[in-house]
């Protein structure tokens, strides 16, 4: 099974309370923040890797998952295509862009150009990137494609190394169970990172992943050295044919207005009854 | 002028408040741009869930019947077809909007603004302002192809009251599509529930990993949010750890609430938590730790061990 992941590099998510807006509003400045891997794109890569190996042996990889990420070609970008290298990934792709001739569009656009040289039997790709939040590159990619999408996938079985899959995704009011015929994009939940996730058909039934509870699997030292050799095609969008033609055009931002008032630290239980019944009244 | 196409959400014959919420918008788009909104029922029991849509002003509610369980691929080439007519497609930012709406807008090669806050309406020109970065910046954006696809934040539009009255209503056909050949639907286990809806109840009690087990969620938060009368939430590691069903996830990857009253329990409220609620108008946080971050959203903050705090609490509200 080979299986593209995309990853692109965010602004630290868990410190995004610092971003900043320039003078004029017209751009997001993360100065002083880390660039990290989206992390929505790393429990997708933990997916892909749990696809295309048997885990209950170790290193044995068993398909092909290679990474895209779009950006500037800068020691950022390559540190983070290094970083999914090192977990496991077996090549990476760079194309070279600039963000801000990025919208969801351009980005399904560009991705369908590699799936058309790649041919994977699945794109398995974070929902939603953790700066602009939009949850609609991986489904604008699989119309692109004429290939079907599952969203919010929290559980994924296949037995026939992923030209069927049953997929259990997250909804609103419930989960959803469909079977897929790939070749498919995927996107993936929270919950993609439970230890029975994944059932590739070829790491034995019952294995237990271990718990993870914040993003996907750590690099080895050995998986960090082998990294270095593993190789990365870099490209521009022109090499490419992809039309960049954005059709979002982001005009303003603004910082949200901070939470007006102090913390009132309340005594007991019957002192936050009497504050939220008397003096808040909303109950 | 815009003419505005509303999809629908329906679960189990009827529209969900969601639908109402997109309505909403809808009519903003509509009266700033001296346009109109109709609204299109899809999907099993669209027949039923048209003539309840009829009460809300729209020019007339289009019928798509779809039997059988929702998959993206079933639907999105009836909502492209139908949607050729209009300029602007909005649905709720729910799951489903979310799954369909992009699909759809890649069919009529639309830019999609997703889950936005507000509409703005200058000089007849359209724009979208959206959360981003977990909500900590707020961008404006403008769509520049022919149409656009919006989808909105539930927490951010009230829901359409009935104005009377009864839109006309008209079968529309339903398109194939051959992406829907590879998705076969296999069921969908719905979770229900006697309380209100997460996404647009009054009071929310969420509990975090603080709680420790499932069988304290039922016996120290449900009494708590059942003497309320409030929805239940819950953080992302409580979901994990498989206290309570992914349903009930508040923050960046869950739902986004906005209530009267937030309570948030053994929370320690990391970034993407406070994404999901800090709209919220009055947040009271539980919790051991008083340098926990959600320090920085809580008017109201309780220093204490949520197993004798919160077991107190409901009995003081419970004499109210």
């Amino acid at each position: 099974m080979k299986i593209l992941v995309s990853i692109k590099r965010v602004a630290d998510p868990d410190n995004a309370s610092k971003l900043k807006v320039s003078a004029d509003g017209t751009a997001v400045t993360s100065e002083g923040l880390e660039w990290k891997m989206n992390p929505f794109d790393d429990w997708s890569l933990e997916a892909a890797l749990r696809l295309t190996e048997n885990a209950a042996e170790k290193n044995a990889r068993v398909g092909e998952v290679v990474l895209v990420s779009i950006g500037p070609n800068d020691e950022h970008t390559q540190r983070i295509i290094r970083e999914g290298l090192a977990k496991g990934a077996e090549r990476g792709i760079l194309v070279e862009a600039d963000d801000g001739n990025l919208d969801a569009g351009v980005v399904s656009s560009i991705l369908k150009a590699i799936v058309d040289k790649e041919s994977p039997d699945l794109v398995v790709m974070g929902k939603q990137a953790a700066d602009g939040d939009s949850n609609v590159a991986g489904t604008s990619l699989a119309e692109k494609l004429g290939w079907p999408v599952i969203n919010s996938a929290m559980k994924i079985m296949t037995a026939d190394d992923g030209k069927t899959l049953e997929v259990q995704r997250e909804l609103d009011t419930g989960v959803a169970t469909v079977k897929v015929t790939g070749p498919a994009v995927l996107t993936t939940s929270d919950r993609i990172l439970h230890p029975e996730s994944v059932q590739n058909g070829v790491t034995p039934d019952g294995h237990q992943y271990a718990k993870l509870e914040v993003g996907g699997r750590y690099a080895s030292l050995k998986g960090i050295m082998q990294a270095k050799k593993k190789p990365i095609d870099q490209m521009s969008i022109g090499d490419l044919g992809v039309d960049t033609a954005k059709v979002l055009n982001y005009t303003k931002f603004e910082l949200p207005p901070a939470r007006s008032g102090e913390t009132t630290f309340v005594e007991d239980a019957a002192d936050l009854v009497d504050k939220l019944h008397n003096t808040a009244k909303v109950i | 002028m815009a003419n505005v196409l509303v999809v629908a959400e329906l679960l189990e014959g009827k529209a969900r408040k969601t639908t109402l919420c997109a309505v909403t918008a809808a009519k903003q788009i509509a009266e700033g741009t001296g346009g109109s909104f109709d609204i299109l029922s899809i999907g099993e029991g669209a027949g039923a869930a048209a003539d309840e849509l009829a009460g809300y002003g729209a020019g007339k509610v289009l019928k798509a019947e779809i039997a059988g369980g929702y998959t993206c691929e079933k639907y999105a080439a009836t909502v492209a077809e139908a949607g050729k007519g209009y300029d602007v497609l909005v649905a709720c930012a729910s799951a489903y909007g979310k799954d369909l709406l992009p699909r759809a807008a890649a069919k009529l090669d639309a830019g999609v603004a997703s889950d936005i806050s507000a509409v703005n309406v200058g000089g007849g020109k359209l724009s979208y302002t959206r959360p981003m970065y977990a909500g900590n910046v707020s961008g404006t954006v403008e769509i520049l192809s022919d149409k656009h696809v919006v989808t909105v934040r539930q927490s951010e539009f009230d829901a359409a009251e009935a104005s009377g009255g009864a839109s006309p209503a008209e079968d529309i056909a339903v398109q194939s599509d051959p992406a829907a050949d590879k998705v076969e639907f296999l069921g969908v286990e719905v979770v229900k529930s006697e309380r209100p809806d997460l996404g647009d109840a009054d009071v929310v009690v969420s509990g975090g990993r603080a709680l420790k087990s499932a069988d304290n969620f039922t016996n120290i938060i449900e009494p708590l949010v059942d003497a309320l009368g409030a929805a239940m939430g819950a953080s992302r590691a409580a979901c994990d750890a498989g206290y309570v069903s992914p349903e009930l996830q508040v923050g960046q990857t869950g739902k986004v609430v906005a209530p009267k009253l937030y309570i948030a329990i053994g929370i320690s409220g990391a970034i993407q938590h406070l994404a999901g609620m800090k709209g919220s108008k009055t947040i009271v946080a539980i919790n051991k730790d008083k340098e926990a971050p959600i320090a920085q959203v809580a008017d109201y903050f309780l220093v204490a061990d949520l197993f004798d705090a919160v077991p107190a609490l409901t009995d003081a509200v419970k004499k109210l």
